[in-house]
């Protein structure tokens, strides 16, 4: 029998707020342990929360850019469950009235996921595990009180690479939302996976199982793909499958029950008494939906459109907002567009790579890149010179003006004194001038290269091709 | 409706509490007179009634994003039963 | 006479006049504490070299006649559950022995800020669960009129504090009942805010919907003096109210011929002691000849406030107090083997039995199945309590009541059944459920011990109802009984 793969998403997403979401603790990351923590986010006894208005304002940033409904009438509850990292004993997160719900993100293909709801909640504070043997572990609050969104999509996607897709998708439009890093190494955007298989074409939906642990987007991919299989194969023998949470173990590449569906926990939610409801007037929200960037698949659409570039370009440019800004920033001072992605994807994305440089960090001015762009195709600087030029800019932060000076990298396009270095390398090579007379044209090169060195390599290598051509010539008998 | 005393230890290992055998046969006695005397709230009609989570009209209530110091890190680890290496302890977690 | 017997405003007048600096009346507090104390149990912790220490600096600034406000130098005890830095913060159980908490609750903090001074933090029912003060982990109050009887609860110790002239003011909390019963047991006047009007940023958490923080003292006038120093907007507690600044000292002086007051039935009925019910309408009377018009009424929903109430605080409680684990802070079980039997042991052994049966209840009401018969449809019977409430109020400006239906009760007499103590609150749940102001004053005595009278106002309406309890205590001799040294050329009434 074929099966079909039912699969939806929970993703949870860190705001880059600068205060956690109930008290004014730093959210930094990687801080020392229990070091951004005050008796709110501890839970003392006594202490009371109050909610932090940018993590509203980014949940409905992000139900906005994901096109969902966005609530009048939103408010708190608590989600009880007993655990080390949980100071209060209790989550605070949005039970029944999440801010946004019924939005959707839609594919390369054209098919739209359904994201069910988006609501604000606390993160929980970090366990490490002591060292081997002492028989306890070690609680971290730092984390205690970030703010997350999480994001629920309907049970749309069919395939391990949709989810990846949609992840991705994900991943990129809170980026240019600016309310999320979402570093799946720091776990500021950590994702559950919901799986159930059903016979092709049936209605009715299996026994799902959800999965955690999974870090990476290529651990989404992989962790379903093993997940299909393990379920395909008890459905094929006769077996069921048994509703449970199910551990993705990266180092054995597979899937491991962690619970059974009878532990699983009973809540209590009910609204939280210590927080009053949140209502949103439609000015409000309009506001916010007016200070919405231009998203990922807009701006894709808008640089494919208004510069022609190729789609493999304008994807790769718009892969991040800094990226794509930074594009339309050089062209702003040079006009060939193509030119620029070229140098771009080319030599910019090499400098990032060797220095493991994130887009948002790029601090290279864009006029720097213009203005070099500008002398390469003005003949001004060989290609070669000009990437040496971007390298010495995109490592210094100099201007292409300072860093040809210093060098003396400017190139020669003065005709009469390069003619009269070509004619006094003519002259002081008879034995090439003759070896290219008789057809040995390859030594042209030899001869470029001495040219070449006489001027330090500053001549402009076109110019330095057609004056030798031109007095070989004359040379001819 | 009858609480038996299987469903009361249920709701004490919901609750991270134990009793003794005699403790919970009396719990689960008082529990069916509380309950029973709380059944008179079915009198009510509610039909179509909001429930009030709060008396109050309040709404809106934020606090601008802004960062102020935390408590140092002696303060807050200050009334932990035991600490090591500037966190708290707690029992072993498997998973 | 003792100078801790006087009242607040009493003693603020001799500072006033330079006749009794702040030391001498501390010294007066703390030789009562001497005398009675060990027999009372109505403080858990004393600091009063602390106190003393600070009334030596209030003496400075009275001399000076630089009084940080009608506060300064006054000793007002604290209710063991109001958080207080570098001040052990028990809320009366064993599960917070040792917590010391590094902030103030905000009502603390403006008392001190006010310079008044905290001989000690006051015995209470464990995490304010109880109307005796008998659930204290660490000792019984006792009742300063009769120490065979309970003091009410759950704030206990600071009725039986302030009515001893072991303070002379105290903060007490009130989630159902807990500042008004004590006070109408101990004989003193106490007065639950609308909620919203106090911050409850550090109060320990009861049941978050009905917690309000409040004074105990010695008559209406006191209580203004203590309501205008901790009411207010606080931005620490989102559920705390913008409120415009009344002046509730000065409001006490209105007329208050022409206002209606009523009488609502259900509260007069079956249950309600006798001799109660005499005093309750001898003073109704009495207001009736300052010119006050009275209605009777009916509050139909009345016979449900006791489920609403302990469903939905139960609920609220369970969910506050799983926070006391043993890992930040608190008494903790010994062994790290296993979490949840670590948990369990860790509750199990630092909660009482009430505390337990309310978590017990709580964590049922909410769970899954039973949420909406019984957590659900106690908040939707609170639509309609709170409906009747409103309809009463548009005919009349308060509602009269005795604040407990029966006299404070033997010690031990209601501990076996749950029930018959819940029956205690009968009078003042409503009044939590609705969120509104209520103050308990003194009616009388029968044998020998002190009667309430509760009277209940509109939201936010505390001035009308301290007026009304003003205007009755200048015509009467109730709130100035004393149960040690009496005044001169005054018989206490018994
Ligand atoms: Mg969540
Ligand atoms: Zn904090």
């Amino acid at each position: 029998m074929k099966f079909e793969a039912v699969i939806g998403l929970e993703v949870h997403a860190e705001l880059s707020t600068a205060s956690k979401i109930f008290c004014a603790c730093a959210t930094k990351y990687g801080a020392e342990a229990n070091t951004q923590t005050c008796p709110v986010c501890l839970g003392l006894p006594g202490t009371l929360p109050v909610l932090n208005e940018k993590a509203v304002e980014y949940c409905i940033r992000a139900g906005l850019a994901l096109n969902c409904r966005i609530a009048d009438f939103s408010k708190l509850d608590r989600k009880n469950y007993f655990y080390p990292d949980l100071p209060k004993a209790y989550q605070i997160s949005q039970y029944d009235l999440p801010l946004c719900r019924d939005g959707f993100l839609t594919l390369a293909s054209g098919k739209r996921i359904g994201i069910t709801r988006i609501h604000i909640e606390e993160d929980a504070g970090k366990l490490m595990h002591s060292p081997e043997g002492e028989g306890f572990s070690l609680v971290d609050y730092n984390r205690a009180g970030v703010p997350l969104i999480e994001i629920v999509t309907a049970p749309d996607l069919a395939t391990p690479e949709e989810a990846v897709e949609f992840l991705e998708k994900l991943r990129r439009i809170l980026i240019y939302l600016g309310i999320s890093d979402c570093k799946m190494e720091e776990g500021s955007l950590r994702c559950d996976a919901n799986i159930s298989l059903k016979p092709a074409g049936a209605e009715t939906l299996g026994t799902k199982t959800e999965l955690k642990n999974i870090n990476s987007f290529k651990a989404l991919g992989r962790a379903l793909a093993y997940e299909i299989e393990r379920q395909a194969e008890l459905l094929a023998e006769g077996k069921t499958v048994k509703q449970e949470t199910r551990k993705w173990e990266e180092a054995k590449q597979r899937t491991l029950s962690l619970r059974s569906k009878e532990d699983t926990q009973d809540y209590r939610y009910f609204p939280d008494p210590d927080l009053v409801p949140v209502e949103l007037d439609q000015a409000y929200v309009a506001a916010i939906a007016a200070s919405l960037p231009e998203l990922p698949e807009a701006k894709k659409r808008r640089l494919i459109e208004e510069y022609k570039l190729p789609e493999y370009d304008a994807d790769l440019l718009t892969g991040s907002r800094h990226l794509a800004d930074f594009f339309e920033a050089v062209l702003k001072d040079y006009c060939n567009p193509k030119a620029a992605s070229n140098f771009i994807m080319g030599e910019l994305f090499r400098l990032m790579g060797e220095e493991g440089l994130a887009p948002e960090a790029l601090a290279l001015n864009p006029a720097h890149l213009a203005d070099i762009l500008r002398r390469i195709d003005q003949g001004e600087l060989s290609v070669s010179q000009g990437k040496k030029v971007f390298e010495k800019a995109f490592r210094t932060g100099a201007s292409p003006a300072e860093i040809i000076a210093a060098e003396g990298l400017r190139q020669i396009s003065d005709e009469a004194s390069l003619r009269t270095v070509v004619t006094q390398v003519l002259a002081a090579h008879p034995q090439s001038v003759n070896d290219y007379l008789n057809g040995k044209t390859k030594v042209a090169q030899f001869l470029t290269g001495q040219v070449m060195r006489e001027t330090k390599g500053q001549a402009n290598p076109q110019l330095i091709k057609e004056l030798l051509e031109e007095e070989l010539a004359k040379l001819r008998p | 409706m009858r609480v038996s005393e299987e469903e009361v230890r249920r709701v004490a290992e919901l609750a991270r509490l134990a009793f003794s055998e005699a403790e919970l046969r009396q719990l689960a006695g008082e529990f069916n007179r509380i309950l029973e005397a709380f059944a008179k709230l079915n009198e009510v009609d509610t039909t179509g009634v909001p429930p009030t989570a709060h008396v109050l009209k309040v709404k809106n209530r934020f606090r601008a994003d802004q960062v102020r110091p935390s408590l140092p890190r002696a303060e807050a680890l200050g009334n932990a039963n035991a600490v090591k290496d500037g966190s708290f302890v707690a029992p072993l977690i498997m998973e | 006479m003792e100078l801790c017997d006087l009242t607040l405003h009493e003693i603020k007048d001799l500072f006033a006049q330079k006749e009794v600096l702040p030391s001498l009346v501390m010294a007066s507090v703390v030789k009562r504490i001497e005398e009675v104390e060990e027999k009372l149990g109505a403080y858990l912790a004393l600091d009063l070299e602390a106190a003393m220490a600070a009334a030596r600096a209030a003496d400075e600034r009275i001399k000076a006649g630089r009084a940080l406000g009608p506060l300064d130098g006054i000793p007002v005890a604290i209710k063991d559950n109001l958080c207080q830095a570098g001040r052990e913060s028990t809320c009366a159980s064993r599960i917070l022995q040792g917590f010391v908490p590094p902030y103030t609750a905000t009502a603390v903090q403006k008392l001190l800020e006010q310079g008044a001074l905290v001989p000690g933090r006051t015995n209470m029912d464990e995490f304010a669960m109880g109307s005796s003060t008998e659930n204290s982990a660490f000792k019984p109050a006792k009742n300063p009129w009769d120490p065979e009887r309970v003091p009410g609860g759950s704030s206990g110790g600071s009725a039986a504090a302030v009515a001893a002239g072991e303070a002379i003011a105290a903060l007490g909390s009130d989630t159902g009942g807990s500042i008004r019963q004590p006070a109408a047991f101990c004989g003193v006047t106490g007065l639950k805010p609308t909620y919203g009007l106090v911050s409850r940023y550090g109060l320990v958490a009861f049941a978050s919907s009905f917690d309000q923080i409040g004074p105990l003292a010695k008559d209406a006038e006191d209580c203004a003096l203590m309501l205008a120093a901790i009411a207010g907007y606080d931005p620490l507690d989102s559920t705390s109210v913008r409120n415009g600044q009344v002046d509730y000292p000065k409001e006490l002086e209105r007329e208050v011929a022409g206002r209606t007051i009523g009488l609502p039935r259900e509260y007069f009925g079956e249950g309600l002691d006798p001799e109660v019910r005499r005093l309750i309408m001898a003073a109704v009377a009495h207001l009736e000849e300052l010119g006050v018009r009275v209605v009777e009424l009916s509050l139909k929903l009345t016979e449900y406030a006791l489920p609403v109430y302990y469903l939905i605080s139960s609920a609220e409680a369970s969910s506050n107090l799983a926070r006391y684990d043993g890992i930040r802070y608190g008494r903790a079980a010994a062994g790290r083997e296993d979490l949840a039997a670590y948990y369990t042991r860790t509750r199990a052994e630092g909660f009482g039995p009430e505390v337990k049966r309310r978590i017990m209840l709580g964590t049922y009401a909410l769970s899954a199945g039973y949420y909406e018969a019984y957590y659900q449809k106690a908040q939707q019977v609170r639509t309609l309590i709170c409906r009747e409430f409103e309809e009463a109020f548009r005919v009349v400006d308060a509602i009269v009541t005795p604040t407990s239906p029966t006299l404070p009760f033997r010690l031990g007499e209601r501990l076996a059944d749950p029930l018959a103590m819940y029956l205690s609150d009968v009078c003042t749940v409503p009044v939590n459920i609705a969120g509104l102001p209520a103050v308990s004053v003194p009616c009388g005595f029968a044998q020998g011990l002190p009667v309430g009278m509760q009277i209940i106002g509109r939201p936010f309406a505390e001035a009308t109802i301290l007026n009304l309890a003003h205007q009755y205590q200048k015509v009467t001799v109730h709130h100035r009984a004393r149960p040690y040294g009496r005044r001169r050329g005054e018989q206490n009434e018994v």
